[in-house]
């Protein structure tokens, strides 16, 4: 049976709540399950005091899931879009992610922040962005971006019994996605990257939703008798560069695509770590596939017109290997 | 209050001195170079520290701000890894990751100092959060200043401790001053105790330069707190006898103000207290001697002790090296 990211997502949290009793979910409307229902129901399961609504005080509850981290909890705090997360920025970055470097190792925060990024159907430029390249500019934040429903169980899974705080940047675009949860579905490890699809001549390197799209562009140039490796970051702090430097030894050609803006993202990152890693490998100048420099506008044929996706992508590629 | 048994008054004076000749060490040692980084002193607040400590226990949490040494002290820790860590030795409690805005002692409580002005509210919020969720009795301290209170956080966590009802007291050392500028000039709102009645939180303001004082209002605060009845807020008046920061050249007070301090000296209010109950003036010198002597060996020690080596420097940042996380 198939079941959706939001579901899939419902269950990982169901299963982690009752294996550990330290586990708590707290943000705005979570016990009403949240702006997209993850958390539907899961208040009737482990309680009121166990799944919790909070106030929309960003700064305020992200300080209150920092704090109980150090003193024995392990919460998962809902920002419930990565657009709010600026107003939690100083305990994110000045606090969260810092407090077990400066006590010397004394104290850990094991939380999860989830949060929900990306463009999709009208939400403007407040409520679409991809912030993600802000956070792994940071040291002591882990972030997460995971492609798919199977992917978001095994990843959170492995995030949630980590000891550092780490962003878990679900995609909105995602939440509908279908798949096949297998019996064993496990947790999966941090820090390393996957090959979503094999290929020879081009290595596309993507995250999050834009997974999908780099595997329906492969699936096109296929056809045009180009082979297409597609990489799935997972984790974009820290960076799996060693897998990236494989692919690219194999394909000697690169495109990072990414749906946050191009300029500063975390393709920026990635060309210049495999510049330094792998130059030698590499026959062409890497590209990026990423959205132009301007806000996330409300129109949908504005909004179609600026995001990036399996055209751009497509394009890069051929580029690379006219 | 004047009932104190005597073993605690001199408690009080032991400990105030501690803070106060501790600081002027932290002070001496800026002015020849030693202390790197900006140490903010606490000098003439002592006795807010001391008179709310008296009142944990030792697994109690303590959230404290950017002017943190004293309540560090106040609530037991080790001087000389105190110091170590101001002065940014290996020794140090944070193992001169931290350095004196940055404080922690878990095993003590110290949950830690924040260097980012009400940054520390909402983590002793959750400290308080989790006490209450794993009922382990603790309660938790947050120690800010007047300053504190023009940021939006500070609202949203008395409206969010008061909505859980949450183990926590708010300590407002209300010293007139965000860090150069004037209460009058920063707030509308004279008294600090006053943002907590609309959001139903327990708060009184106090005379926070008179230990005794302190002390009995800290004692029916944490009494409340720890029968279940929610946080409480006290603000505590006092005064910044030393700069913002060690160096501050003061130009925003006038020397009438300045004069004025000595009259407001916490430790100058409990000695002229224990004189008048009739204790000698040798007994009380004593004691300064003793702690003076015991801070002077822990400061020397701190000053000897190792620094830490820079091939450690990317020690902590993780819990483990991630790729090889959870397999499990």
């Amino acid at each position: 049976m198939e079941t959706t990211f939001i579901e899939i997502m419902r269950q990982a949290l169901d299963e982690e709540m009752t294996r550990d009793a330290s586990v708590y979910l707290i943000g705005e409307d979570v016990a009403a399950g949240g702006a997209f229902g993850v958390s539907r129901g899961l208040v009737d399961k482990h309680g009121p005091l166990r799944v919790r609504n909070t106030p929309i005080s960003e700064a305020a509850i992200t300080g209150l899931a920092t704090g109980a981290a150090l003193c024995g909890l392990r919460p998962v705090l809902e920002i419930m879009f990565i657009d709010f997360a600026t107003l939690a920025m100083d305990c994110l970055v000045n606090q969260s992610a810092k407090y077990r470097y400066m006590s010397g190792g004394q104290l850990s925060v094991p939380m999860v922040v989830r949060t929900q990024a990306g463009a999709a159907g009208g939400a403007a430029a407040q409520h679409s962005q991809s912030l993600e390249s802000w956070f792994i500019h940071v040291p002591g934040l882990v972030v997460v971006a995971p492609s798919s429903p199977v992917e978001a169980y095994g990843l959170f899974k492995s995030s949630l019994r980590l000891d550092d705080p780490v962003l878990f940047i679900e995609h909105k675009r995602l939440y509908a996605m279908k798949e096949h949860l297998p019996a064993d579905a496990a947790a999966i490890p941090l820090g390393r990257a996957r090959v979503a699809r094999e290929g020879s001549d081009v290595t596309v390197i993507a995250y999050s939703a834009m997974v999908r799209t780099a595997l329906e562009a492969a699936q096109q140039l296929a056809q045009e008798g180009v082979s297409v490796e597609v990489i799935d970051l997972r984790t974009l702090a820290p960076l799996d560069i060693e897998t990236l430097v494989r692919s690219v030894t194999k394909t000697r050609r690169v495109v990072i695509a990414h749906e946050a803006v191009e300029c500063g993202g975390v393709g920026a990152e990635v060309a210049a770590r495999l510049g330094a890693a792998a130059f030698d490998e590499l026959d062409a100048p890497i590209m990026r596939v990423g959205c132009p420099f301007a806000p996330i506008p409300f129109a949908p044929e504005l909004e179609q017109a600026l995001l990036p996706g399996r055209e751009q992508i497509v394009r890069a590629v051929r580029e690379l290997t006219s | 209050m004047t009932d104190l048994a005597l073993d605690k008054l001199y408690g009080f004076y032991e400990q105030l001195w501690r803070i106060r000749l501790f600081e002027g060490h932290v002070q001496r040692l800026a002015a020849k170079g030693e202390v790197p980084g900006f140490p903010h002193l606490s000098t003439g607040q002592e006795a807010v520290a001391v008179g709310v400590c008296a009142h944990l226990a030792a697994n109690d949490y303590v959230f404290s701000s950017h002017r943190a040494h004293g309540h560090v002290l106040a609530k037991g820790s080790d001087p000389y890894a105190t110091f170590a860590e101001i002065i940014g030795r290996q020794d140090g409690l944070c193992r001169g990751r931290g350095g004196s805005m940055h404080l922690v002692d878990a095993a003590n409580g110290v949950m830690g100092a924040t260097g980012v002005v009400a940054g520390n509210l909402s983590l002793a919020a959750g400290a308080a959060w989790a006490a209450q969720a794993l009922g382990d009795g603790r309660i938790a301290v947050v120690f800010f200043g007047d300053g504190a209170t023009g940021a939006g956080v500070f609202h949203e966590t008395l409206n969010l401790a008061s909505l859980w009802q949450l183990p926590l007291l708010f300590v407002c050392e209300n010293n007139g001053y965000a860090e150069f500028t004037s209460r009058e000039e920063h707030s509308k709102v004279a008294k600090v105790s006053a943002f907590a009645a609309p959001y139903h939180l327990p708060a009184e303001t106090i005379d926070g330069n008179d230990v005794l004082v302190v002390n009995a209002a800290a004692a029916a605060a944490v009494r409340s707190i720890r029968s279940g009845a929610g946080p409480r807020l006290l603000e505590c008046m006092t005064y910044r006898m030393a700069g913002h920061y060690v160096g501050d050249a003061q130009r925003y007070r006038s020397k009438e103000e300045l004069a004025a301090m000595k009259e407001k000296d916490p430790i100058d209010r409990l000695r002229a207290h224990l004189t008048q109950r009739g204790e000698p003036a040798a007994e009380l010198e004593a004691i300064e001697k003793r702690v003076a002597s015991e801070v002077q060996a822990a400061v020397e020690r701190a000053r000897q002790a190792a620094r830490p080596d820079p091939a450690t420097v990317l020690d902590y940042v993780y819990s483990q090296p991630l790729s090889t996380t959870a397999e499990a």
